[in-house]
């Protein structure tokens, strides 16, 4: 990693651990949980719809699997005195989402594009209505409540805040990782030429089911953060189309299979979409809202803030600072300005 | 045995009507190749639309298709001019299917504001009335509703292959391109074509509302069937969609017929796994994709 990014991971992990100890409103809190859920869930996704190019519309599932784990959990054991034990069986829900998602993706991955993402959302529908109907492990429509966590009421998010936002790291580290990585490049070839990688040797089948079982259960163990913070779950909560578009709208807004994209994506829209939700939430009117905004961006930006402002400013930067018969050359290395290479970076 | 006969017809009589929601969808495929996740959602709109002709003027749903169905080709060329033509045609597959769920949303979200989110149908006087044959119960609603829809689905086939707009369409579906170059305005057939898988959403609808109690989230549950449909006919296949839709509807109505009801929900995605570990596919995908 340049020195550049390390200090940007710092700084901006450094700031938003801090945040909660600096700001004690609730709303405000309560708007970061939600952002870090999404940026989490936003950033894990990245990994098979940006960088694999699986666009899975599915991941609610995973999430909604997540939360019944933790659901399930709960009744079988307490929080403990501390309120910690919860989070401490997150990588066992992790892993065991992440076992269903190979499941799942050895016979999803056999399709592709739009055909896969046919069968990923197709997926997400029997996931809701399983949700609904197996009584016994979900409580059906009745849902499942959990005692709430023993936590001091002033502070009450902040440790749900905090395990979120381990949790992004733990996704943008593993974002970080396939993009530096051997095992990264194959993703990159899978997504470029699937045929051709493996023609020349990739083990695409397990590198994409592997991206696939770890997105998922990074998505798993923040549905079950998700379960706990919120402590009771329905079914159409739980398992919600909105959530699996949610964090897809938001990968292509910052731009998908890039590393910081989805977090900016998230960042951006989370409170949007807060807001819209407690100001229309109650008469429908927040869905066509949603649907708007969602067109204007997929119209406005298809490649998403970062690839788009990096290939402005490259393009600025060309036509004024280089004479005319090298702005013909490789963009790429006409940024040399602090912003075109920053936005590029992120870009990355 | 006589369950399973039984079974067997509602197994036809819905598949049916499937058949003709997802024809629609494949024909936008094939003119786009844009997997339209807004279909149940025209559909929901176009029951919705028959139910305020039926309790406002008490039109007969089967006669307010004469009225709903030019009403939502406008809107679905409508859809496609505004949000799907200017996509690029690089990123257009993926982008189209986010575009869709957004116009998915979108339509949801008005149907909710104008009619509320109670559960509605359409109470036609003939809708408890059914024939029996040779010991077998058959549905009067569910007959016409079938009728209609085979009646519908043979219209197409005239329209695909008997006019010159038609031979547009399937030249489009084949070769883009190709098709320019003949003279064809391929813009304009891929709204049409847009149009029609919207009107047969229309027509479809009408006679959902008279089968099934709905509202405006009930577009979940009727695209996942018919994505699953899809998928198993073989994307852009009309006839692999026709079949998908008998096998589908004959396979849920045995399954609730033999085991236990909720299972029934699942067969589609049952079947649909099985096919995806058989034959990738679909059931005609290889054989007649890009034929329409």
């Amino acid at each position: 990693m340049s020195r550049a990014g390390v200090i940007r991971a710092l700084l901006f992990f450094g700031v938003l651990t801090a945040l909660p100890f600096a700001v004690t409103a609730h709303w405000i809190v309560n708007l970061g949980v939600f952002t870090l859920i999404y940026a989490g869930l936003a950033s894990a996704w990245n990994l098979v719809g940006g960088l694999a190019g699986y666009p899975s519309l599915g991941h609610a599932a995973f999430f909604g699997a997540g939360a019944y784990a933790e659901a399930i959990y709960f009744q079988h054991r307490d929080a403990g005195a501390n309120g910690l034990m919860p989070f401490l069986v997150l990588p066992i829900v992790g892993a065991g989402v992440a076992v269903l998602g190979l499941a799942v993706g050895w016979i999803a991955m056999r399709t592709r594009s739009d055909v896969f993402a046919i069968v990923t959302i197709t997926l997400l529908f029997v996931a809701q209505t399983l949700a609904f109907n197996l009584n016994s492990l979900t409580g059906g429509s009745q849902g499942i409540g959990m005692p709430p966590a023993p936590f001091d009421v002033d502070t009450y998010e902040r440790p749900f805040y905090l395990v979120l936002v381990l949790l992004l790291a733990v996704s943008m580290g593993v974002t970080w990782a396939a993009l530096h990585s051997g095992a990264g490049l194959s993703l990159q070839a899978v997504a470029a030429d699937e045929e051709r990688a493996r023609g020349i040797g990739v083990h695409v089948t397990g590198v994409k089911l592997l991206a696939f079982a770890v997105s998922v259960g990074i998505a798993g163990m923040i549905g079950g953060v998700w379960a706990y913070y919120v402590s009771f779950i329905y079914p159409q909560f739980a398992v919600d189309p909105l959530i699996t578009i949610g964090m897809v709208l938001m990968a292509y807004l910052g731009g998908r299979g890039t590393l910081w994209g989805p977090v900016l994506g998230a960042f951006v829209l989370v409170p949007a979409q807060q807001y819209l939700a407690y100001q229309y939430g109650a008469t429908q009117l927040y869905l066509i809202a949603y649907a708007a905004v969602f067109l204007l961006i997929m119209l406005l930006l298809p490649r998403g803030i970062l690839p788009s402002l990096s290939h402005l400013l490259r393009r600025r930067h060309a036509a004024t600072g280089r004479s005319p018969d090298e702005t013909t050359q490789d963009p790429a290395d006409a940024a040399s300005t602090e912003a075109g290479t920053v936005a590029e970076e992120m870009a990355r | 045995m006589h369950t399973v006969i039984q079974a067997l017809i509602l197994g036809v009589l819905t598949g049916g009507v499937y058949a003709l929601m997802a024809s629609g969808q494949t024909i936008i495929f094939g003119v786009m190749k844009v997997v339209n996740l807004a279909q149940g959602a025209l559909v929901i709109a176009g029951a919705y639309l028959s139910y305020s002709l039926f309790t406002s003027l008490g039109l007969d749903p089967f006669l307010s298709i004469l009225v709903t169905t030019p009403a939502l080709f406008g809107v679905g060329a409508g859809l496609q001019w505004l949000f799907l033509r200017p996509l690029r045609e690089e990123d257009r597959a993926e982008l189209s299917l986010l575009v869709t769920f957004a116009v998915a949303l979108g339509i949801e979200g008005v149907l909710s504001v104008t009619y509320k989110t109670n559960y509605r149908t359409i109470q036609a006087g003939y809708a408890d009335r059914s024939f029996t044959v040779g010991g077998y119960q058959i549905s009067a609603v569910r007959l016409y509703a079938f009728l209609l829809s085979a009646a519908l689905l043979g219209l197409l086939y005239l329209l695909l292959q008997r006019t010159k707009f038609g031979r547009a369409v399937r030249a489009t579906v084949q070769n883009p391109e190709s098709a320019q170059l003949l003279g064809v305005n391929s813009r304009i057939v891929a709204a049409a074509g847009f149009g029609i898988g919207a009107a047969t959403a229309a027509a479809a609808g009408a006679v959902y509302g008279l089968l099934y109690s709905f509202n405006s989230g009930s577009h979940y549950d009727l695209i996942s069937r018919l994505l699953s449909i899809v998928v198993l006919g073989g994307l852009g296949s009309i006839g692999g969609s026709i079949v998908g839709a008998l096998v589908m509807g004959v396979v849920a109505s045995l399954v609730a017929a033999l085991g236990p009801p909720i299972w029934s929900d699942f067969s589609f995605f049952i079947v649909l796994l099985a096919v995806l570990l058989l034959r990738p596919r679909g059931l005609f995908g290889a054989s007649l994709r890009g034929a329409l």
